[in-house]
């Protein structure tokens, strides 16, 4: 168990350093010789500032010795400073981070109960008017672009309440949760109902798929055969065995969005990671872009390093390898 | 009155190609302390007939009953058949790694059942008791082993778990369905042995559901013969050997391997079954039969005493004098023993070596 882990962590830090080199090769090699500065500087840098950034980054100095500089700041968690905020990126990101972070946990705990209890229902009543209603919702949330769930969300439950003097939601924005919770919590409803709508339906197709497969195992039978009430049959010895495809596409999706959940947050105006990517992106403010994409990167590794160790706590089989 | 009491027992399946006629008119009964067994092919209704009894099998169409100590297990409720389930009828089945919930540890998966028919049973106690059990079935150092997932078992001792969780209540019947198939032949011997121990301490009743002769040879009392959904033969275990009289009897003896004797081929019955959606008329068996008769085409033959024995009932329109029966089997098959005299031999020594 411990030595499986740790060779899936040295795997991540592998993953993490080909990021690192992928990133390098984009950025400080892509543009040519004498530019790098120029587009990391930024739109509207002046040659003075242009200068400044050579020099900060070595960029006079040879390849090796410029890489090595930017790997150590990376080892020392400093992501590099954005000439055109005038800022660190560590700051910039260490901003947005939380709230993406409010976002992306809140819509995943509800898709996942969402995605499995319903997954389980239609399993359980596979083929009955339940299951294929489920089946229906699951095909329409699952086709639906987020930006039109969102805006959907936003004209109803805001625009419409609002308009009839009801402020039940903000339109837009983020307040965090130390500053108020309650606002907190109401700001993020409709963003979190999007994310989770949107994400639910894929859990509850693989849901009911697995659960399907389970139910004919032959332990179910025996737990039958044990006189185990149904509801146990189920939920404690099929569904401990159906959740192991589910926990792995969790990992992965709560990974992915961890680096910027981009369309909602851009609908609901919430200034996260995947927001402050978009932005940087139009700013041409390079080092925001290469802050968030190792960011994200780190997320999704960790994600999976997680979803490994999870695996090895469901299934007793994989603790031994 | 019997423990269980099958009544014309009709089990049949829906589906797109036609109605799967699987149990055609099963009747047995089982005694406090004896084992049945249930021989015949694959897809000749054994397991599905159990497993309907249990309410272990859905989408089905059920009619008959089953009276188990007088109460009909096919009309109970199911929260009634829960209580049996386990507590009353312990049940095991042919693939015991499949069998068993991998994720979970197998003194738990025991100690889980106890604690639902028992809810006093604290759960210390509960794991106590699996380690007994684990240790009466022969699972060497059970305080250790309780605590081990099916996957680190051997196939031997997890089939003794089964058996262990199966007679975990002392349950009054054990069905026990093809137990020994996914087992090797020693480790077979072994967990028969088991099952049999365990019977005489408790005078649990037992239907033995296999099609390895071999295993009837050593552990039934009375044997039924399946075949097409239904009752072929039935008789006591030496009858089934040795003065067997159904044709399909016969040749499921014949396809036995004789012991030490590797110059004769082996004699299979010709042809598959059939199918249980379009069954032949008349006789299930007579497309495959070597004694046919254009009687055999047309009508079905009943269950009807052999040689005025009430014990010995076979289907046949053989005659049902066991003389006149011979003389037909000599004129057949060129000898009028009812099988090859080695592969009973074989067979039964087979048995009474384990």
């Amino acid at each position: 168990m411990a030595r499986f882990l740790i060779r899936r962590i040295l795997q991540g830090i592998l993953v993490m350093w080909l990021v690192t080199v992928g990133v390098y090769l984009i950025f400080y090699i892509g543009p040519g010789p004498g530019a790098v500065a120029r587009t990391l500087a930024g739109k509207s840098a002046t040659p003075q500032v242009v200068a400044e950034v050579s020099h900060r980054l070595l960029l006079d100095r040879p390849i090796y010795v410029q890489y090595g500089h930017f790997l150590w700041l990376l080892l020392h968690g400093d992501l590099g400073y954005s000439f055109y905020h005038q800022q660190s990126v560590n700051s910039i990101i260490g901003a947005a981070f939380p709230i993406t972070l409010s976002l992306v946990i809140g819509s995943a705990i509800l898709w996942i109960v969402l995605g499995v209890l319903s997954g389980v229902l239609s399993a359980v009543r596979a083929r009955s008017i339940l299951d294929r209603t489920f089946t229906l919702l699951a095909l329409i949330f699952y086709s639906m672009p987020t930006f039109v769930l969102g805006l959907l969300l936003l004209l109803v439950f805001y625009y419409e309440l609002t308009i009839h003097g009801i402020h039940a939601f903000p339109g837009s924005g983020f307040t965090s949760i130390t500053a108020n919770p309650w606002q907190w919590f109401r700001g993020l409803i409709l963003p979190w109902i999007t994310l989770a709508l949107v994400s639910a339906a894929t859990y509850t197709r693989l849901t009911r798929g697995s659960m399907l497969d389970v139910m004919g195992e032959d332990y179910i039978r025996t737990a039958r055969a044990k006189g185990m009430p149904e509801r146990r049959v189920i939920f404690r010895h099929a569904l401990r065995a159906a959740l192991t495809p589910v926990v792995t596409q969790y990992g992965i999706d709560v990974g992915v969005l961890l680096g910027g959940a981009i369309i909602t947050e851009v609908v609901f105006g919430m200034p996260g990671l995947g927001f402050t990517a978009v932005q940087a992106i139009q700013q041409q403010d390079l080092p925001v872009v290469i802050g968030v994409v190792i960011v994200a990167a780190a997320a999704v590794v960790l994600a999976n390093i997680v979803v490994d160790a999870l695996y090895a706590v469901l299934d007793p089989r994989v603790r031994l390898h | 009155m019997a423990l269980l009491e099958v009544n014309d027992l009709r089990v049949s399946f829906r589906t797109p190609d036609g109605i799967v006629q699987a149990v055609r008119g099963l009747s047995f009964d089982v005694d406090t302390g004896k084992t049945l067994g249930i021989v015949g092919e694959s897809g000749s209704g054994k397991s599905v007939s159990t497993q309907t009894i249990m309410g272990l099998v859905r989408g089905a169409r059920v009619s008959g009953t089953a009276l188990f100590e007088g109460q009909d297990l096919l009309t109970m409720g199911s929260r009634d058949l829960q209580r049996v389930r386990g507590a009353e009828v312990g049940m095991i089945f042919q693939d015991p790694l499949s069998s068993l919930h991998p994720y979970y540890k197998v003194g738990w998966q025991i100690g889980e059942m106890i604690r639902q028919h028992d809810k006093s049973v604290s759960k210390s106690e509960a794991r106590k008791r699996a380690v007994d059990l684990l240790r009466l079935v022969g699972i060497p150092q059970p305080d250790r082993r309780v605590d081990d997932y099916p996957h680190q078992f051997s196939g031997g001792m997890r089939q003794r778990a089964m058996i262990a969780m199966a007679m975990a209540l002392n349950p009054k019947l054990l069905i026990a369905d093809e137990p020994t198939t996914a087992l090797d032949v020693t480790v077979q011997a072994q967990v028969l042995q088991v099952m049999k121990t365990l019977q005489e301490e408790f005078g649990t009743a037992i239907i033995m559901i296999t099609h390895d002769l071999g295993v009837i040879a050593d552990i039934a009392d009375e044997v039924i013969v399946m075949y097409a959904g239904a009752v072929m033969e039935r008789a006591g275990r030496r009858a089934i050997f040795y003065e067997n009289h159904h044709p399909y009897t016969e040749g499921l003896l014949q396809s036995l391997p004789g012991y030490g004797d590797d110059r004769e081929r082996l004699l299979p019955i010709p042809g598959s079954p059939p199918s249980l959606i379009n069954l032949p008329s008349g006789c299930p068996f007579h497309p495959r039969c070597p004694y046919v008769m254009d009687r055999c085409k047309t009508d079905v033959p009943e269950l009807a005493p052999v040689g005025g024995d009430v014990t010995h009932l076979s289907a046949c329109w053989l005659p049902h004098d066991m003389d006149a029966r011979n003389a037909r089997r000599k004129d057949v098959i060129g000898h009028a023993e009812p099988a090859p005299a080695e592969a009973l031999a074989g067979a039964e020594a087979a048995g009474g070596e384990a």
